[in-house]
């Protein structure tokens, strides 16, 4: 018999919520540096930039292709035998960050391709240059089109945080692990907490990305 | 790097295997369900369309490692599986709910007069599916399909988790085996490279001459 009512006594939901809000915070700091550098990484191989943007693209393409949970074990386990020392939140932020930057990089730059090409023509030929005509003509239109692939990436960051349990990051789903490791009788009632937290958390997000992307077509 | 790929060549060939075997087994379970749920989704019956959209929108919601740490630590115990079937039983179901967004996103994309004509002409509703809307939206599908698939390959990953004998699990076993938390990694990053970069690189080709 599973014991959902001794499952979620006050201090097994403390743990948990602890741990949902280092999901979030790792979330958050990744989405904000994923979100710069991938711009920056789409801009690049957007601009076709002599030999930058292919070395760009190249790299960008490796990472796109790898798994996520194989770049975290890289950074956690690989990187300090070439002497980089990171933390675990620290390495699941940097993995988190490389992986992301690449996949909002080709988000990015599949954005600005789909603005329509009289858009530049007519911004450079009344006398903008190139970095103002994309600063001011191009990013905002490609940004506005590009909501839903971005707030689906950003749902889909925060689910992947929870494969940071493999380097022992003590999120949501790591400490529910914990819990149910100790406690057999604990198992179906974590897993059903596990759902609701993150259904309420991606869902909700999703919702606003939605709610945004109307607001800002109509 | 090269001796320590010979010398465990026999175990990175085996998680190819196990990979390839899961991702492949997950893209046939994971169609014809994502299949499936568009329909369901689509159907003309409230009811059905519901219960579809429920499905998706949980299973879309809740991170892999959950759903297949479920299917290991609970199931698994109830029906006796390993972690191998186990973790592509979790693979399929997560990514079933992405192909059925996928697919419905296609057949919405069908122009509606398509529809409306079939059924004026006499055709049921399966029937105008079958003939009419599902042909076309098939090729407006393959390319998000494909990358549903690259992203499938990438996911199989969490077997790890579950001791499903894949790539990313004999690169633990054999990274603990011989203390190089390095090596392994980079090959079993380049198996991961090989199965997955020919298949994006068809899939954007595929798109940009679909765009044009």
């Amino acid at each position: 018999m599973q014991d959902f009512l001794q499952a979620y006594s006050w201090i097994n939901m403390r743990f948990l919520l602890t741990g949902l809000w280092v999901t979030i915070e790792v979330s958050v700091i990744s989405i904000i540096f994923s979100f710069i550098i991938g711009s920056i990484l789409g801009v690049i191989r957007y601009m076709k930039v002599k030999y930058l943007s292919a070395i760009v693209g190249f790299i960008i393409d490796m990472i796109r292709n790898l798994p996520l949970l194989l770049i975290i074990f890289f950074t956690y386990f690989a990187l300090p035998r070439i002497g980089v020392h990171f933390n675990v939140t620290v390495s699941t932020i940097v993995a988190m960050t490389i992986f992301e930057s690449a996949m909002l990089a080709e988000i990015v730059r599949s954005g600005i391709k789909a603005v329509p090409k009289g858009q530049l023509e007519g911004a450079l030929s009344n006398g903008l240059n190139f970095y103002q005509a994309l600063w001011h003509i191009l990013l905002p239109q490609a940004y506005k089109k590009m909501i839903p692939p971005i707030v689906s990436q950003f749902v889909s960051l925060i689910k992947d945080t929870s494969l940071a349990t493999i380097i022992m990051l003590p999120e949501v789903t790591f400490r529910a692990q914990t819990i149910y490791a100790q406690k057999p009788m604990e198992i179906i009632p974590m897993f059903l907490m596990l759902a609701i937290l993150y259904f309420i958390l991606n869902f909700t997000i999703s919702q606003i990305g939605s709610y945004i992307d109307r607001r800002m077509v109509s | 790097m090269w001796t320590l790929f010979t010398s465990h060549a026999s175990e990175f060939f085996t998680g190819f295997g196990w990979t390839i075997l899961s991702s492949v087994i997950a893209l046939i379970g994971s169609t014809i369900l994502g299949l499936g749920f568009a329909l369901l989704q689509i159907v003309p019956n409230r009811f059905a369309n519901i219960v579809g959209k429920i499905y998706i929108e949980v299973v879309r919601n809740i991170p892999l490692l959950v759903i297949t740490m479920f299917f290991y630590v609970v199931v698994a115990k109830v029906l006796n599986l390993n972690g191998f079937v186990s973790g592509t039983i979790g693979l399929t179901l997560y990514t079933s709910a992405f192909i059925a967004e996928t697919i419905r996103a296609g057949i919405n994309s069908v122009d509606s007069g398509q529809y409306e004509g079939a059924r004026s002409n006499g055709l049921s509703w399966w029937q105008a599916m079958r003939y009419v809307v599902l042909p076309q939206a098939i090729r407006l599908v393959i390319p998000p399909l494909g990358n549903q698939f690259v992203n499938l390959i990438k996911n199989s990953s969490v077997l790890a988790f579950v001791a499903g004998l894949d790539l990313m699990y004999q690169a633990n076993m054999i990274s603990q085996l011989t203390f190089d938390t390095f090596g392994p990694y980079i090959i079993v990053a380049i198996f991961y490279l090989i199965l997955t970069l020919p298949l994006s690189y068809y899939m954007r080709y595929l798109e940009n001459k679909t765009d044009r």
